[in-house]
């Protein structure tokens, strides 16, 4: 019924691939002195905000399609950056500063006399990617499994997801975690034998965010168009109507939560090698609020809004805090508010909306309220 | 006539003399050794003067004239008689009485022994924990006459204590007096009980040893519980804060239903509002400054309450009914909050000072409890009292609660409800104001202050169970009083991360807190 790549579907992943082929062209085959050449530091920066959109993405598709607003998004996206981080740690080998083969600088400054367990396997890449999927997975399945089912819904939902990057963000601060404590993973020499400070691989990896974006719009839009979509966009507008309709909102959400989860690893593991740094302020609350943000910009419930609204929030605060470091912080929160006030639908649900016909117009219904609270308070006194 | 007067009075006085010669002519002599035996026989005469006179020498300040051997002490500009308290002349030829360390430690000593038997209660018991600490065998005799005609029970056992560490410590005691004194010092039952019983463990004597074994394991669990009793008094502290941070949260989302992210910024907007007032203060009433903190409170208030109603009139008035986007508005509001103090005051911590009755300590029961800590609880309590009576007594909380229950039921009652709305919300945003103010005292006042409060006030509202003070208050508590038990065995960080799990698990099993209303309309 739906086609699985509609208009503006179309139009994403066509300035997608354009994007992916325009910049290695013009960082690769431009010569550095011409005018249209393209900086390497640039590219990398892009590839930074395809990440984001991924990010961004992922979040869509159970924030717009399935009504859960998680405010801890950003841990899967460093736990994924964090995996990769690992891998690049044990690819640096006798290279780091101390020069021991097994054990990274930070260890051999602490005093590990051998390498944690969880550090086993994480010299071998496919090992690593594996781990990029499973761990953020493995954890927004038990997340999700165990609040779904409890029926923690809406604001509870959030909080407890800010709560769990919140906890995440402190006990990767601690030393003893032994994932490099406050500096966390950095240093990094190479990835699968490529130099990660060459320009081929910036190249590179920039290609293959824009591939990963396209690859993560494709399968979050499997999901929603299927039959699968229907009822998660059912379980979004009335849960508990679906509920006794016959179907399990539980199974439905946590799967979406889980494959949410897995793209954002993906991202973060993307993201890692590109900003050659990965730390536990990823983890902190801000950045999942930040990435909430990019969406509703966008436009909620579309997914190309979602990558679009990270990459136009993200190129405004690159340009903001370079000419005026204050204003960013203001620009952001105005962002917010009249997002918010003016703008529900974003920028891509406004557009569709005015151009899409009515279809698309009732797509996206108020949310719950909540319910009026003091009962208690009333009724004691 | 006379010289044969004076021949007789010396041969009167002259055996008696012999018996206890007079201290104050040996503290005029010349030998060190005669010195001290005139120290000895002061400390021993029980001569009212003699505290004052053993200062004297020990500041140098005693005075003899070899001529006479009388002495006199210099107090201040005048001279008196040291003997009489008299006053006297001034005299070229008085020499100050020397003193070398034997005779300083026999000062001391002697000054212990003074105070042992001072009118003033105080100074004995400060005198005996002197002996207590210094365990000098000497002033044991001294101990037992002051211990024999003690009256003032606090005393006697200080006394009893000393008496026992003293034996403890001297050589040469005997096995029996040994046992016998093991009890007092386990009954004082502190870290220095247990260092002088710790030192027994290698007596000779088995029955000794034994008795110290046992008077360790004594104070050990005695220490223990204190620990933990001192940990429950910081958790209730912890949870006095977290009550503080949280209650105004506990208005703005627990009752009218807005995830306030801008909370934490009220909150800093209250601690710069009690910065701005002591500066005001400071430069223009100094004598003023003791109430600084008492005038901060309305001003806090007034401050964030206002900002608080300005947001809801412009941004969240729209966004009624839809709870999580008022996250995402307020998340903003707070970031340009934080951004607007950090361009007028900077980002670096302002000091706001703490008035006089707020520093300092106490002791009770062996518990040390800092006077700025206890003001903080009695302030959080009367917060959240002061709450829980305008929301339930006054026609305003009836109007709140009847608003929050049924909007269109009381607007068709003849309620204002946009008037009740921003002033609810005002009233919530001046709470977290006013705990500004309690937590200027506690926390660096800087653009970032709020932040470091926002997660908790919310698991704590969220815990307590959304709509319920009491909720909010036990879950403060219980949090406080967790984190700080948890502590010492795991950590700071790891309670905390334990604490934010048992949390994320606890709304699984009952997804509306602690405390949570009942009921269909609760459901949706």
């Amino acid at each position: 019924m739906t086609r699985l790549i509609d208009l503006k579907g179309a139009i994403f992943l066509g300035l997608l691939a354009a994007f992916c082929l325009v910049v290695p062209v013009l960082n690769l085959a431009v010569p550095a002195g011409s005018g249209l050449h393209l900086p390497t530091y640039l590219v990398s920066l892009f590839g930074k905000y395809l990440a984001y959109a991924l990010l961004a993405v992922s979040l869509d598709l159970v924030w717009g399609y399935c009504g859960i607003l998680s405010l801890g998004h950003g841990a899967f996206f460093a736990l994924g950056g964090y995996a990769m981080g690992m891998y690049l740690m044990r690819q640096i080998g006798a290279r780091g500063v101390y020069g021991n083969p097994v054990l990274p600088d930070f260890m051999v400054f602490l005093n590990y006399k051998e390498l944690p367990w969880y550090w086993l396997g994480f010299d071998h890449f496919a090992f690593a990617a594996l781990m990029v999927l499973l761990v953020p997975g493995l954890l927004a399945f038990l997340f999700g499994w165990l609040a779904f089912r409890s029926r923690v819904t809406g604001v509870y939902l959030s909080i407890i997801t800010q709560a769990m990057t919140y906890a995440l963000m402190l006990a990767f601060f601690r030393n003893d975690m032994g994932l490099g404590g406050n500096n966390g993973l950095t240093d990094f020499k190479d990835l699968l034998g490529f130099n990660v400070q060459s320009q081929n691989f910036r190249v590179g990896i920039f290609v293959a965010t824009g591939v990963a974006l396209a690859l993560g719009y494709l399968i979050a839009r499997v999901m929603t168009v299927s039959a699968y979509g229907k009822i998660l966009i059912a379980v979004r507008d009335a849960e508990s109507r679906t509920r006794f309709l016959g179907y399990r909102p539980e199974h439905f959400k946590t799967l979406a939560f889980t494959v949410s989860a897995m793209m954002a690893g993906v991202a973060g593991a993307l993201y890692v090698p590109q900003v050659g740094i990965i730390n536990p302020g990823e983890f902190a609350p801000g950045n999942s609020i930040e990435a909430v943000i990019w969406v509703a910009v966008g436009g909620r419930g579309t997914l190309v809004g979602a990558a679009l609204g990270a990459i136009v929030v993200n190129y405004a605060k690159t340009v903001l805090t370079g000419a005026m470091p204050d204003a960013w912080l203001f620009a952001l929160g105005a962002l917010f508010v009249v997002v918010t006030l003016f703008l529900p639908r974003g920028i891509v649900g406004t557009l569709v909306e005015r151009f899409g016909g009515r279809r698309a117009a009732a797509k996206l219904p108020p949310e719950p309220a909540i319910p009026p609270k003091l009962a208690e308070e009333g009724q004691g006194s | 006539m006379i010289r044969l007067l004076t021949l007789l009075a010396l041969l009167l006085a002259g055996p008696a003399l012999a018996q206890a010669p007079d201290p104050y002519a040996q503290l005029a002599g010349d030998g060190y050794a005669e010195i001290e035996a005139g120290v000895a026989g002061l400390a021993a005469s029980g001569d009212p003067r003699a505290g004052a006179v053993l200062s004297a020498l020990s500041d140098g300040r005693l005075l003899a004239r070899p001529s006479d051997k009388a002495l006199f002490m210099r107090q201040g500009a005048a001279l008196v008689d040291a003997k009489t308290g008299a006053p006297a002349a001034d005299d070229p030829s008085l020499k100050a009485v020397r003193t070398n360390n034997r005779v300083r430690r026999g000062i001391e000593a002697a000054q212990g022994q003074l105070n042992l038997v001072s009118p003033d209660p105080a100074k004995r018991r400060e005198a005996a924990d002197a002996v207590f600490k210094a365990r000098d065998a000497a002033a044991l005799p001294a101990l037992d006459t002051a211990l024999a005609r003690e009256k003032d029970a606090g005393v006697r056992q200080a006394m009893t204590e000393a008496r026992a560490a003293v034996v403890l410590a001297k050589s040469g005691t005997s096995e029996a007096d040994k046992l016998a004194a093991i009890p007092a010092i386990q009954a004082r039952g502190d870290g220095d009980a247990m260092g002088i019983l710790r030192g027994l463990q290698a007596d000779p004597s088995e029955g000794v040893r034994a008795a110290a074994g046992r008077g360790i394991a004594a104070i050990e669990t005695r220490l223990a519980l204190l620990r933990a009793l001192q940990n429950v008094w910081y958790g209730i502290s912890l949870g006095s804060v977290l009550l503080l941070a949280a209650i105004g949260l506990a208005i703005t989302f627990g009752v009218m239903g807005i995830i306030n992210m801008a909370h934490g910024e009220m909150v800093m907007l209250g601690a710069y509002t009690t910065y701005l007032v002591q500066e005001a203060i400071r430069t223009k009433a100094p004598a003023l400054f003791p109430w600084s903190l008492a005038i901060s409170i309305p001003c806090a208030f007034l401050v964030a309450g206002l900002v608080g109603v300005l947001i809801e009139r412009c941004i969240i008035r729209f966004l009624y009914g839809r709870p999580l986007e008022t996250l995402l508005a307020t998340f903003g509001v707070s970031l340009a909050l934080q951004q607007g103090v950090r361009s007028i005051f900077g980002p670096t911590n302002r000091e706001v000072g703490a008035p006089a009755f707020m520093s300092g300590a106490f002791d009770l029961f062996g518990l040390s409890i800092t006077w700025g800590r206890l003001w903080i609880i009695a302030f959080a309590f009367a917060v959240f009292l002061g709450l829980l009576f305008v929301l339930r007594k006054t026609s305003f909380g009836l109007k709140t609660r009847a608003v929050t229950q049924n909007r269109r039921m009381a607007a068709a009652m003849g309620i204002r409800t946009p008037y009740v709305d921003a002033l609810t919300f005002g009233l919530g945003s001046g709470i977290a104001g006013i705990a500004g103010v309690a937590l200027s005292q506690i926390d660096n006042v800087s653009p970032n202050l709020g932040q470091g409060y926002i997660i908790d006030s919310f698991l704590v509202v969220v815990f307590g169970g959304v709509g319920n003070l009491w909720g909010t208050l036990v879950a403060a508590l219980t949090l406080g009083v967790v984190n700080k038990l948890a502590e010492p065995y795991i950590g700071a960080v790891l309670a905390k991360i334990g604490l934010l799990i048992f949390i994320i698990l606890f709304i699984q099993k009952r997804p509306r807190g602690l405390f949570a209303l009942k009921g269909r309309a609760v459901e949706s």
